[in-house]
């Protein structure tokens, strides 16, 4: 049963052979079974769970029409609010926070009867590609437990992976999404920024942060984001566009549509094996009538740098009010206020967390900041160019997700700047805020490979179209972990 | 040698909207603590802002009545610094595009009329409020994210009371606008002084210093007038002023050392990423400019030129709204321009300012005001008397008539009912009618006081006089 997707669930339930409360108990079941090994799960909502999926079982019994997502379990990185549930965004100064309000996404799953099975864990506040700056324990790869599962939303990508959820809600600010999806051979979407409402996403770096669904498939994937996106009164930053019906784009023939090859990514960096998986699927849109086109990006050799001063510019000040005083860990013994900040910020934050709030507080610096902050605006606006040029021309970009398969747990953990190069691909599309997909397209060694769709702005109608036409010629999605 | 000083003054208003800034909690005052508040403004983890419209409305029509410009495109930024009150740690405020610029506001000095430019006015949020107790401080957030205008002013006030009539205009245009109440006491309205001297004469700016704390706007002057004597005494003594902030110590009298330029936050402004650019267009500008009320200084002008006011009358009757609104009532009600100025500046302001009390708490209505001028115009009641009945009128808000019929205070214009008095105060007193017959018309003076006593002030005074004399001759 959890190896399924949740279209085919939905098929399960619709024609009565499963209950919505038999599957909940089924993937509950899962959890404890495989999750000590996995590590997905911070927080699991046993109660919650099983009262949802016996209300829709009524519903249905009675005969009323339900969401395509009613009474299927799924789970939801821990760093979107849910109320009554712990919000700790896997770090020691959230560790006993319960979130007194619903994230606008929590409320849309609601409303479709989402089944809620608890929080997933993830790199702390979302700083980090491996999710082995969770506070509390690390997660590992379905498909090889001594290696990461990519991050930040590694549990959320491992969770779908290993049948612990149907599907999962994670988020990107530089390929936290994307990144864990590739490494863990699902698919990750992050949309436009603005196409969901961040309210309730505890922010990292608030112009880049973007929610999006994890799931077995792009089937999958056009399902849970038609039930997400769309504009919130709560979030000025989310779009008033309306939300398109996203199923429309399965199954339709991408004979003469053009795909965008940036010769950059092509580059020093990418690992042999994985490039050779991306080009087998480049083959396989040409063999399906694409125009494939050799492109230039040069201004992405300088997304990750104005990521990240950006990105750590915003955290500095988005993470200033985890301050020991309203909420979260407080240090036991201080001797005033400004000591109680240190102590409790000290202690409370992992080291990752302060290296960036350190980089982003001496970017905004009075001296400092038309020479980082400002100028890496600036050239935020030239990478926002380069891409609405290049999307005149083409109708999506294709390259790797990311430049390796899974690397080992503790390989990279010591070098920082080795580690922020695995989202070399994945960080210019949040500098750009267009969209952005990663299918499973390959396997090195049994590990699991990534090809990574950008799409123009508020075009996930097209990578949807795109992604499917290859799933449907390939075999990849259909692959299992054998944990 | 000659100083001269410079002022600026930095002025915050909270903003009379129902709302707060970027949530739709409620900006009452008071209330139990911590009930006016919600995720966003307790700042939760995730909660997100969403700027209040009528906020930007408020403050486009404070800075349209102070002669403003608006800027159409602007910003809002992130201030950080720590502290308990400020629940992200950091204040959602505007930095280099603020909403207003280049107005001024209209002052009356001994030279004449002076403008005092504003730089700019900006929106922005207010903080909690830090509770000190003896077990421990505790925060009350029903005011974080009330909003605020700021409004700096340029440098160009040069003496103290220059700047108290600054604010005080500056309060009376806000209340017009009812943009603000302006209520000190309840942190409405609060200012802070930027001061420095120089050698009369020179173009140079001296250092200048911060005053903060000063909770009324005889505060403000005082706090001026001895921020520039202390730093025209230390420059005379060879010292040099140094950057820093200072608090008015009421109590003292003095200004005190909180803190240097070394220790000055570095605020790290930068752009909220959580907000978008706000853009207003002409029709929303006009919209606002439509609904402006007649400032003071037109209605000052149009009192002078309408209704033949004198000057400083008029500045006074402008003064507040609500002082305005009073006067015009109370000529609205049928009296003349001239009896209401002369009562309202007369009576009714030095029973209230004796009181402690201001316009808004008076009982008083302006159609029993107008009906008691009536009342002396036609005779019913002497001026004196109707002194006594506006006492009356002042502590119960009756109808001026009701007070006259019920204590029988109508005016007594029989002729021979106050010949009779006149005649029992003269044979009582027989050295008054000896000094008149000499000479000392002084003399006619007291009797007629005599006879308005005797008559408890109900006899009409010009009878009075016509019968004082005539009987004092027949003596």
């Amino acid at each position: 049963m959890h190896t399924k997707t949740l279209h085919e669930i939905r098929e399960l339930i619709n024609k009565g052979e499963v209950s919505c409360v038999e599957l909940t108990k089924n993937t509950l079941e899962r959890i404890s079974s495989v999750d000590d090994k996995i590590g997905a799960y911070l927080q699991i909502d046993e109660e919650g769970a099983l009262n949802k999926a016996k209300e829709v079982d009524e519903k249905i019994r009675r005969g009323e029409e339900v969401s395509f997502l009613a009474g299927i379990p799924m789970a939801i990185k821990d760093n979107i609010c849910v109320e009554g549930l712990k919000t700790t965004c896997a770090s020691k100064i959230l560790e006993n926070f319960v979130s007194p309000y619903d994230a606008h996404v929590t409320k849309r799953l609601k409303q479709n009867d989402a089944v809620i099975l608890g929080k997933l864990n993830m790199d702390e506040f979302a700083m980090g590609s491996s999710s082995e700056n969770s506070a509390f324990k690390k997660v590992r790869n379905p498909y090889d437990l001594e290696r990461v599962p990519g991050g930040s939303s590694g549990g959320s990508a491992a969770a779908v992976a290993a049948g612990e959820a149907y599907y999962t809600l994670g988020s990107d600010t530089g390929g936290s999404i994307r990144q864990p999806a590739s490494l863990c051979g699902v698919v990750g979407l992050k949309p436009t920024y603005g196409r969901i409402s961040r309210y309730g996403l505890v922010a990292f770096a608030s112009s880049l942060d973007q929610i999006g669904p994890f799931t077995k498939d792009v089937e999958d994937c056009a399902h849970v984001l038609e039930a997400i996106a769309g504009y919130d009164e709560m979030d000025s930053t989310s779009a008033k566009k309306e939300v398109e019906d996203y199923t429309r784009y399965l199954n339709q023939d991408i004979k003469g549509l053009k795909i965008g090859i940036p010769k950059e990514c092509f580059g020093e960096g990418l690992n042999e094996d994985v490039r050779k998986e991306i080009e087998n699927a480049i083959a396989v849109y040409r063999k399906l009538g694409a125009e494939i086109k050799e492109i230039s990006l040069p201004m992405s050799k300088y997304a990750l740098a104005v990521y990240y001063i950006l990105a750590s510019s915003e955290a500095s000040s988005n993470l200033a009010r985890f301050d020991g005083i309203r909420y979260g860990y407080r240090a036991d013994e201080f001797e005033d206020v400004v000591d109680l900040y240190v102590k409790s910020r000290s202690k409370g934050f992992g080291d990752e967390v302060k290296r960036r709030i350190m980089l982003g507080t001496y970017a905004l610096s009075a001296g400092y900041y038309d020479a980082y902050y400002k100028k890496a605006l600036k050239v935020r606006t030239l990478i926002i160019n380069e891409y609405k040029r290049a999307f005149e021309d083409v109708d999506v970009i294709l390259t790797p997700t990311s430049p390796t398969v899974a690397f080992k747990i503790g390989e990279k953990s010591n070098n920082p700047l080795e580690m922020y190069l695995s989202d070399i691909y994945t960080v210019p599309i949040n500098i750009a805020g267009v969209p952005a997909i990663s299918i499973p397209a390959g396997f090195v060694g049994g590990l699991p490979v990534g090809m990574q769709l950008i799409g123009n702005y508020f075009d996930e109608g097209t990578l949807i179209k795109v992604g499917h036409a290859f799933e449907r010629e390939t075999e990849f999605s259909k692959v299992r972990p054998s944990i | 040698m000659e100083f001269e000083a410079i002022i600026g003054l930095e002025v915050h208003a909270e903003l009379s909207t129902k709302t707060k800034i970027y949530c739709g909690c409620t900006t009452e005052f008071g209330g139990e603590q911590n009930t006016h508040c919600c995720p966003v403004c307790m700042g939760l983890p995730g909660a997100l802002p969403v700027l209040n419209k009528e906020v930007v409305t408020y403050a486009m029509k404070a800075g349209l009545a102070l002669n403003c410009e608006i800027n159409k495109e602007t910003y809002m930024a992130r201030k950080n610094y720590f502290y308990p009150d400020c629940p992200k740690n950091y204040q959602i405020t505007q930095d280099e595009t603020p909403l207003c610029k280049n107005g001024y506001v209209e002052i009356t000095t001994e030279e004449g009329t002076k403008k005092i430019g504003i730089q700019r006015i900006h929106i922005e949020e207010d903080a909690g409020k830090a509770l000190h107790r003896e077990d421990g401080t505790y925060v009350d957030f029903n005011r974080s994210g009330v909003p605020l205008i700021e409004i700096v002013s340029k440098p160009d006030m040069r003496t103290a009371q220059e700047a108290k009539m600054y604010l005080e205009n500056l309060k009376a245009i806000l209340q017009y606008t009812e943009v603000s109440d302006c209520k000190m006491e309840e942190g409405s309205l609060r200012c802070d002084a930027n001061v420095s001297v120089r050698p009369k004469g020179s173009t140079e700016f001296g250092v200048k210093t911060e005053i903060k704390n000063m909770n009324s706007f005889k505060a403000v002057e005082k706090a001026i007038e001895y921020e520039i004597k202390r730093q025209i005494e230390a420059i005379n003594r060879g010292e040099k002023i140094v950057q820093e902030t200072r608090r008015w110590d009421e109590t003292k009298g003095e200004t005190i050392v909180m803190r240097s330029k070394e220790e000055a936050h570095d605020y790290r402004y930068f752009p909220e990423p959580d907000m978008v650019y706000l853009v207003v267009d002409d029709e929303w500008i006009n919209n606002v400019k439509n609904t402006l009320p007649e400032l003071p200084d037109k209605k000052r002008a149009r009192y002078i030129s309408e209704y033949g006011l004198p000057e400083y009358d008029a500045s006074i009757l402008t003064s507040s709204k609500a002082l305005a609104a009073f006067f015009e009532d109370t000529v609205k009600e049928g009296a003349s321009p001239k009896d209401a100025s002369n009562w309202i500046m007369g009576e009714v302001l030095r029973t209230l300012n004796d009181r402690e009390m201001s316009i808004e708490d008076i009982k008083v209505q302006p159609k029993h005001l107008a009906k008691l001028i009536e009342l002396i115009n036609n005779g019913t009641i002497t001026g004196t008397i109707a002194k006594k009945v506006f006492k009356d009128m002042f502590e119960t808000g009756d109808d001026p008539e009701k007070i006259v019929k019920e204590k029988g205070m109508v005016q007594i214009s029989d002729e021979n009912a106050i010949r009779d008095i006149v005649n029992k105060v003269l044979d009582e007193n027989p050295q008054s009618v000896e000094d008149y017959k000499n000479g000392k018309t002084k003399a006619m003076g007291f009797v007629v006081g005599q006879v308005m006593k005797a008559s408890k002030g109900k006899a009409n005074p010009q009878l009075v006089n016509k019968l004082v004399e005539e009987e004092l001759q027949k003596r």
